[in-house]
């Protein structure tokens, strides 16, 4: 009894452990495939000199900004100003934990999930966490008492207000035709046919809203450098600053894994060979769909040059609430006519 | 379970203290975030998962973002303390008293302290209360979103110089 308790903790630790590594490391290295991609897309080289291909690029950069002089402004709000990157970082890392990155498997009778926890409100917890994640970047705005934060502050708590609303109801359709919050469940569901085909336009929907919630091109307003220096972080340094940078690339992983998860099927995919390889075939289809994501969405940040203020709520809210309303009445009259 | 109940309704206490205390309006407000969402911890260990994570959703994460918003709209740093009210100062404490006799009353006689009161897990699903608010209780449900449309054209109204 005691043994297996202390198995099943040691078990749950060990899946923390290696999740956050990985993720941290995903972290590190997708900074290091921006800069490749976004300089093959300029005709540049991007980092090259640190490693073969620059790849040790992420550790020195690491080092670098540990080293630096950790700056506080003098009329900052020493406890929100504080408050706001540790908010940022710990929240990006959160949502991590409801994730499942694969079937479960079987070892020694004791049944591992690729999950930390599995939520059956799963969906919904990573919308709660997500819709706390703006106090980081509102917080850091307000506690830096300077104006082009506070500006940046203001437009980024706006826009993820807006932003939120489309997120969620693109991803309403797919939870109909499941009939579950479970990220397992929602995954199994999609066994025949990837909600991709079924939600088309919940999809784009959410991708696009998804877009907004990170902070990315085009729609990173928060940080223009071309009007507002920095952003809610410009009074920021070190491994402050940092904190937001990670937790921004964080926050891009964990929306590729829902949109995987939600629209293309998360783990499935074509399984065959030994049992080793059968086990860990589908976190390889997993890593290699939410990839395809963060590669899109560097595609995106090469590409688009950045939306105007009021365009950017316009858009938001004149065109992609509405249309996502029309998605979940669609699919609610199609779920009803199916039903009778 | 028991203790952490007992360490969240710490938590919620002190932190509502603290909404009333401080003397900066965006502590005020942080401070009430952690109110909520140690309530939603509260609801969290009673079963019911899907009111918690409501609960963040709606009054941390969207209510308090707006209510955050506007502080910093304000920009308002330190509150003024100003000379308060004469009315207020007679009539806060009797007024006080009255409604947390009210309130210690009703859960009195709603659970007598020898009758521990098992918490009710099964009906608190996503699926139960959907049916609850369009079954039961589609009445009020509806005249509640009528209501706050009603609000949403008040302050549109109010807001806009010329529409």
């Amino acid at each position: 009894m005691l043994s297996s308790m202390v198995i099943s903790l040691f078990l749950i630790l060990a899946k923390i452990i290696v999740v956050l590594t990985v993720l941290m490391t995903t972290v590190a290295y997708a900074v290091w495939l921006e800069r490749k991609v976004v300089a093959r897309i300029q005709s540049r080289w991007g980092p090259y000199l640190v490693g073969p291909h620059g790849l040790l690029q992420p550790v020195a950069d690491g080092l670098k900004i540990f080293f630096k002089e950790d700056f506080v402004p003098s009329e900052v709000d020493r406890v929100v100003f504080w408050l706001a990157p540790f908010l940022a970082f710990s929240l990006a890392l959160l949502s991590i934990s409801v994730i499942p990155f694969g079937e479960s498997i079987t070892i020694a009778g004791e049944v591992i999930q690729f999950q930390i926890t599995d939520l059956n409100v799963g969906l919904l917890f990573i919308l709660a966490v997500t819709s706390l994640g703006v106090y980081g970047v509102a917080l850091a705005g307000w506690g830096s008492n300077s104006k082009y934060p506070l500006l940046g502050g203001l437009r980024s708590s706006a826009q993820m207000i807006s932003y939120e609303l489309s997120l969620g109801l693109g991803l309403m359709g797919v939870v109909m035709l499941t009939g579950s919050l479970s990220l397992r469940e929602i995954v199994e569901g999609q066994r025949g046919l990837w909600n991709i085909i079924r939600q088309p336009v919940g999809f784009l929907i959410y991708f696009t809203a998804a877009v907004a919630e990170t902070n990315r091109v085009p729609f990173d307003l928060p940080e223009g450098e071309s009007e507002l220096v920095g952003g809610f972080h410009t009074e920021y340094s070190s491994l402050k600053f940092a904190m937001f940078f990670m937790a921004e690339y964080a926050n891009i992983v964990t929306v590729s894994c829902l949109a995987t998860l939600m629209f293309f099927g998360g783990w499935l995919g074509p399984v065959f060979g030994p049992p080793l390889l059968r086990a860990l075939l589908p976190v390889f289809w997993f890593c290699l769909k939410v990839f395809c994501f963060l590669f899109v969405y560097i595609w995106i940040r090469g590409t688009l040059p950045r939306f105007r203020y009021d365009q950017l709520m316009a858009f938001g809210w004149k065109f992609l609430l509405p249309v996502g309303l029309l998605n979940v009445l669609a699919t609610g009259l199609f779920l009803a006519l199916r039903s009778s | 379970m028991v203790p952490l109940f007992y360490i969240f309704a710490v938590v919620a206490i002190l932190a509502g203290l603290s909404v009333v205390l401080q003397r900066t309006p965006v502590y005020s407000a942080l401070s009430l975030i952690v109110v909520l969402c140690a309530l939603a911890v509260v609801y969290l260990l009673l079963g019911a998962e899907f009111l918690a994570v409501v609960q963040v959703i709606v009054y941390a994460g969207a209510i308090m973002v707006l209510f955050v918003l506007v502080i910093m709209l304000l920009n308002a740093h330190r509150e003024e303390p100003t000379d308060r009210s004469r009315l207020a100062r007679i009539l806060g404490a009797p007024l006080l008293i009255v409604f947390l006799g009210e309130v210690l009353y009703a859960i009195w006689r709603q659970f007598p302290p020898e009758q521990t009161a098992a918490a009710p897990a099964a009906g608190a699903g996503p699926r139960a209360i959907g049916e609850l608010l369009f079954r039961n209780y589609v009445l009020p449900f509806e005249v509640t979103s009528i209501l706050i449309l009603v609000a949403v054209l008040g302050a549109v109204v109010l807001a806009k110089k010329q529409i």
